[in-house]
């Protein structure tokens, strides 16, 4: 097997052993970058020099006989909404296109801490706004299964290039299951922390209520291992919580005997893909084979995530995205008469469709005379959301379901139709919009395409989800399928 | 003709005297360089997250209970969305349905009566930057913008619609003034920008309930300004009326060169500040025993301490209240009874002669050269007979322009008094000789003449002669 393709736990023991160097690892994943990214085109920038005088500077160490923690020298490539400090973060779109921040988002410092190597950064959906990476205001990137479907969004980039073998880790963000969702399409492990369990200082915000930074990887000991960097309290981020981040491996024994799992029945319903439901059947027949005491259970709210998500996310986003108005950096559009032309037309040139769409319902939704009837009802219905959930975590450890209705879909598919789009989510935004955990691993295949297993946990309760997702991955082979 | 009525009330915002801004770790220092205080959170880039300043929710708090407010144990920061070019994030985080502190009231007093003017809320928010123009937008159309100053924290105090002449919104804002300043959580310097006032104006006619239309004023940067066009949009509103014509609702600025007030925007360009709460800040849960300990730390405020100068050392109504106007001017005068303990003396010297100079060279108390210790030795001099209250007059003078100790002004002009009875007496016989006229005059029964005489010995002293003892010999000596 090529190096690229191995995970980063194997590649650390390989380290460890002086099988192999940090600078080969690094360049087996540039060498595959060169052979198949003009087809996958995940990467909107590339760090290739940086990357490998890094990866020499690990070997360095390891000469020295310094010790080497878990991610030392393991290629990791990151969304492009996180700010890389002197590398360009452009949020896939034009109003960012040249914008070099001038500081390390914190997730972006604890890997550095840790020796990682960035690769790049991922293409995306143009700021996070969408679910197939094809609002990108530079180019679509394509789902390394079958290139001419979509690899999910809007963490596709960094989804893809786990899959193609672009990259070992990666990191994306999830407002509304973008890291979930493009994890399914593509056949890796994609995970939601709780909120408030890794930093956003230095994630460019879509929806800062939403937001949250995780890991996408090979397998779930990778996706421990990430997690266990980039968790834990930020003094520069005050929604990011004071815990104890315990040893995510310290989970991963196997045992899940007694774990009580709920399935809410408004996630196996209609809109569901036959196969996609056939598989999530048989994800639980593993569990129930492994000694978990699997049953129905029910969500009530879950049909009013979509429109609460729809108002909720989109008002945040009118007010975080005001900042891009061609007065700092970035985008400036020419030629305007007087100032408030400037923020116009920059603000028109510089947002592609889906952002602009989305900023329109914000500022509405906002507004004298809407708010109560839009904004306030939509957070009352969060509240809703959240109580299902509390109620069903006295009763079960997880909740399982599908992590997406359908397989990933056709490029342009779905691009003229928004609310067609914004379905493809139906199974993730709840699990946003109450902050609690939630995991999507490969459980199978359906019209030759991988379908995402979706696990859900308490807050903070990371552990349990990791135990039963490394159970379910020790007793089939799903994660191990790669892409022709 | 219906007599007529102002309502005022006044909106003002206040600088916090922290050292780092609301949200982040960047320096609040007054006048640097343009753009040296400033880091990715006050310059909103893209991914960064405030993190709220405790020194600055402590002020804010302080403020509140100098204030008598009542203090919310559970506050949050809202965005106020709108866009300016020196408005890095184009919202403002400020607070809007919760705010820190709420229904506070002060004192002041108008023609000896106390009145109550109340406070509707504090609350806490980040200021913007600064625009610097060039030249004109012919000849250099573009702007230059300063960040120093975003996210400096600010107060917001704004009152109730109680004032009803320019007299007392001046009189309520020196005592807002006073009391934050007696607080130190702000400077508040009108000329630095560190207190800012908008005033809103409706007249109506005496005895009617509701409010008229009114206006907001802003731009008023002294108190001057605020008693001049508060007075003028009075009078323009009452006109308006009288001739029946319509308030419209607008904002106006003071041109304080043409002495009026000019339209700025109305109402109908008003913004919809779209209002929500800032999902990165966490609310504000304030405990209960902090509040406490900030309230057991509150320093004695303008009122309490007016009271204690009557209580304690007599002095009348009217001295404590000017006295106890600013905490430094208070501060001085009780340093220097401490020192020489004659308050009213010491009052009437602070009220008088210092207050004049002050006046006249335009120095705040707290760049006087005279040091209160200086001033209770001075007074000792006095005290002893060693200068006349005359001679005092000149040296304080001398004091005030140099900053020199009295005894070195008194020993450098020469100007102790004679109090040498021999000396005394032979100039008396002198004067005696040489004024017949006014000799016989007095000895007649007009006694008004003894005043010319004792003059004619202190011209011939130079002013140095014991007055007391000039006065006692000459009625000796023409008896
Ligand atoms: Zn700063």
């Amino acid at each position: 097997m090529e190096l690229n393709y191995l995970t980063a736990h194997q590649l650390h023991d390989m380290l460890v052993s002086k099988e192999v160097s940090a600078e080969e690892i690094i360049r087996a994943v540039f060498d595959r970058v060169e052979q198949v990214e003009d087809k996958i085109r995940a990467y909107i920038t590339l760090n290739k020099e940086q990357a490998v005088a890094r990866a020499r500077l690990v070997d360095k160490a390891r000469a020295g006989g310094e010790y080497l923690p878990p991610l030392a020298g393991i290629p990791v490539a990151v969304k492009d909404n996180i700010c890389t400090n002197g590398i360009r973060t452009t949020c896939a779109s034009k109003i960012l296109y040249n914008y070099i921040p001038p500081y390390d988002a914190t997730v972006m410092e604890r890997l550095n801490a840790c020796r990682a190597v960035l690769v790049g950064k991922t293409n995306m959906d143009e700021f996070a706004m969408g679910s197939s990476c094809e609002n990108s205001a530079f180019f679509s990137t394509c789902n390394p299964w079958d290139t001419g479907r979509v690899p999910g969004g809007s963490s596709g980039g960094s989804a893809a290039a786990v899959a193609a073998g672009e990259t070992v880790l990666a990191l994306g963000s999830d407002t509304g299951g973008s890291i979930r969702q493009p994890a399914s399409f593509c056949g890796v492990v994609g995970m939601k922390p709780t909120y408030g369990a890794v930093s956003r200082y230095g994630l460019v915000a879509y929806a800062s209520s939403l937001d949250q930074i995780g890991p996408l990887a090979r397998d779930v000991t990778d996706c421990a291992l990430l997690l266990n960097v980039i968790c834990g309290h930020d003094p520069l981020d005050s929604t990011s919580a004071p815990y104890n981040v315990p040893d995510y491996t310290s989970f991963l024994n196997g045992d899940i005997k007694g774990m009580k799992i709920g399935v809410p029945r408004e996630y196996m319903g209609q809109g569901i893909d036959a196969a996609v439901k056939d598989i999530i059947y048989k994800a639980i027949d593993v569990y129930t084979g492994l000694g978990a005491v699997v049953e129905e259970t029910t969500l009530p709210h879950t049909e009013y995530a979509l429109p609460a998500y729809y108002l909720i996310a989109p008002a945040e986003a009118s007010s975080n995205l005001a900042r891009y108005d061609g007065v700092r950096y970035g985008y400036r559009a020419k030629d305007a008469a007087d100032i408030v032309d400037m923020f116009m037309q920059t603000r028109s040139e510089g947002f592609g469709p889906e952002v602009k769409r989305r900023i329109m319902l914000g500022t509405y939704a906002l507004s004298a005379g809407y708010y109560d009837a839009y904004y306030n009802k939509a957070l009352k219905v969060r509240t809703l959301i959240k109580a299902d959930f509390d109620r069903a975590f006295e009763q079960f450890d997880l909740l399982l379901a599908p992590t997406a209705p359908v397989t990933a879909f056709r490029r342009g598919e779905k691009l003229d139709d928004p609310l067609q789009m914004y379905m493809v989510d139906i199974c993730t935004l709840a699990v946003n919009l109450a902050g609690i955990p939630a995991i999507s691993i490969p459980a199978g295949m359906a019209h030759n395409l991988p379908v995402g297993l979706q696990l859900m946990g308490r807050p903070f309760g990371e552990g349990d989800i990791l135990r039963a997702a490394y159970a379910f991955e020790q007793n089939t082979d799903h994660h191990r399928k790669l892409p022709q | 003709m219906a007599q007529y009525e102002a309502v005022i009330g006044l909106e003002v915002h206040i600088e916090l005297k922290t050292d780092t801004k609301i949200f982040c770790h960047s320096s609040t220092e007054f006048g640097a360089v343009a753009n040296r205080h400033v880091c990715p959170v006050c310059l909103g880039l893209p991914g960064v997250l405030p993190v709220v300043n405790k020194k600055a929710v402590e002020y804010a708090i302080k403020a509140g209970l100098a204030l008598n407010c009542r203090i919310a144990s559970f506050s949050k920061f809202d965005r106020k969305n709108y866009y300016y070019p020196d408005l890095p994030k184009n919202y403002q985080i400020s607070q809007y349905d919760l705010p820190i502190a709420e229904h506070g009231h002060l004192k002041i007093n108008i023609n000896g009566t106390d009145k109550r003017i109340g406070i509707t809320r504090v609350h806490m928010e980040e200021d913007a930057g600064k625009l610097v123009h060039q030249g004109t937008p012919s000849t250099t159309p573009y702007s230059l913008v300063d960040y120093n100053r975003t996210g400096v924290p600010l107060i917001e105090i704004v009152s109730e619609p109680d004032m009803r002449s320019a007299d007392e919104a001046v009189a309520y804002l020196e005592k807002l003034k006073a009391i934050i300043q007696y607080t130190g959580v702000s400077d508040c310097k009108m000329q630095e920008g560190s207190l800012r006032c908008d005033a809103n104006i409706s007249v109506r006619p005496v005895g009617q309930a509701e409010l008229g239309t009114r206006a907001e004023l802003k731009n008023m940067n002294s108190f001057k300004a605020l008693h001049k066009a508060v007075t003028y949009e009075i009078e323009r509103q009452i006109k308006l009326v009288q001739s029946g014509e319509r308030v419209i609702q607008e904002t106006r600025t003071w041109d304080d060169s043409k002495g009026v007030t000019l339209s700025m925007r109305s109402k109908e360009e008003a913004h919809d500040y779209r209002y929500f709460p800032d999902p990165d800040l966490a609310p504000l849960v304030i405990d209960q025993r902090w509040v406490d300990e900030i309230k057991a730390g509150l320093p004695e405020l303008p009122d309490e301490r007016r009271a204690r100068f009557v209580s304690e050392y007599k002095l009348p109504e009217y001295d404590a209240m000017v006295l106890t106007a600013t905490r430094e001017l208070a501060d001085y005068y009780e340093q220097c009874v401490q020192l020489f303990n004659n308050p009213k003396l010491v009052s009437n010297w602070v009220m008088g002669d210092l207050a004049r100079m002050m006046n006249a060279s335009g120095r705040e108390i707290g760049d006087v050269l005279i040091s209160p210790a200086q001033l209770a030795e001075m007074l000792q001099l006095m005290d002893k007979g060693t200068i006349s209250g005359k001679i005092a007059k000149t040296v304080f003078e001398e004091m005030f322009n140099t900053g020199k100790d009295p005894g070195k002004v008194v020993e450098e002009k020469g100007l102790v008094q004679i109090s040498d009875a021999a000396l005394i007496d032979k100039v008396v016989d002198e004067v005696i000789a040489a004024n017949p006229k006014s000799v016989e005059d007095y000895r007649a029964g007009k006694e008004k003449v003894i005043g010319f005489l004792v003059g004619q010995v202190m011209k011939a002293t130079t002013g140095k002669a014991n007055p007391g003892m000039v006065n006692k010999l000459l009625k000796e000596k023409l008896s």
